[in-house]
């Protein structure tokens, strides 16, 4: 098995806040990521990809395919978007790196029709990333 | 599809600076220079270390975190980087006074420092010693199934 990663940036804002808990609480739990007018970050995002190279084309898939999938289905969504208010598969959640680096999973996996989604990094800086697994890829590689 | 069957982790990232010496007591002064190198000097070198600390757990649907960064951070602060950054790893970390502080052994130190973080699992620490060296220790299988 061969792993294949493509990596992507995307700028989007954000804020932090559960209408769930008070103001009081939000600050406290979410502290300046719960300013109400948003800040934003540029997300690097790291998607792997497993699987056998084709013996004709020497590739796991197509590079060109998955470019045009991670345009499709991640750019168009969130570059330059509010998370909170543009993006609809993350309404209800508070978009943590956790949260986003899920939505993106969810995204990605049934469009990838040549080997098998293994990983998805996001980078909300270089300081602080989210990594989604299936249970049983996380299992493999640990 | 099933949200449980994923996965996720939280990485985040710290670095300190700190110095050391990569000396064995069991080896001669020769052998110590022919395996240690210039790392062997006596006076000991520095690195600004990287440590990458991952944590798996449920993603709290209140929070939408596994673990809020500010806990995680006055853990590492405390249990790490207060006793690393800016010290000698040889002179001011006891567990290096027997052992060697290379950044293998100081994965497995920092590692168990940190194993007891109460908010989520700690599953890994990566420690880059410079941006061409980076080594990681995930506990050893005992651990991992207890």
């Amino acid at each position: 098995m061969v792993l294949l990663t493509r990596k992507i940036e995307f700028s989007a804002s954000h804020l932090y806040h559960n209408p769930n808990l008070s103001a009081e609480e939000n600050r406290r739990i979410f502290g300046k990521c719960n300013n109400p007018h948003g800040h934003g970050h540029n997300y690097t995002l790291e998607v792997t990809v497993a699987g056998s190279p084709d013996p004709v084309t020497g590739m796991v898939l197509d590079l060109k395919e998955l470019k045009e999938i991670l345009e499709r289905e991640v750019m168009q969504r969130m570059d330059h978007r509010h998370l909170n208010y543009e993006v609809p598969e993350l309404a209800g959640q508070i978009p943590t790196c956790e949260n986003i680096a899920r939505v993106i999973w969810q995204l990605l996996e049934p469009r990838i029709t040549q080997g098998k989604l293994h990983r998805v990094r996001l980078y909300e800086s270089p300081e602080l990333f989210a990594d989604c697994y299936r249970n049983d890829a996380s299992e493999v590689a640990n | 599809m099933k949200k449980d069957a994923l996965h996720v982790e939280l990485g985040r990232r710290y670095q300190f600076a700190a110095s050391h010496r990569l000396h064995s007591p069991q080896l001669s002064e020769e052998e110590n220079c022919r395996v240690y190198g210039k790392c062997n000097n006596p006076y000991g070198h520095g690195h600004n270390y990287v440590l990458e600390v991952c944590l798996s757990g449920k993603i709290d649907p209140a929070t939408g975190m596994i673990a809020n960064l500010a806990d995680l951070d006055a853990f590492v602060t405390r249990h790490v980087l207060e006793e690393f950054d800016h010290h000698s790893l040889n002179e001011d970390v006891p567990a290096f006074r027997e052992t060697v502080p290379t950044t293998e052994n100081l994965c497995i130190e920092i590692f168990h420092r940190l194993k007891n973080f109460p908010h989520a699992k700690l599953v890994r620490v990566r420690i880059q010693e410079t941006a061409n060296n980076s080594f990681e220790y995930a506990g050893n299988m005992e651990e991992n199934h207890s």
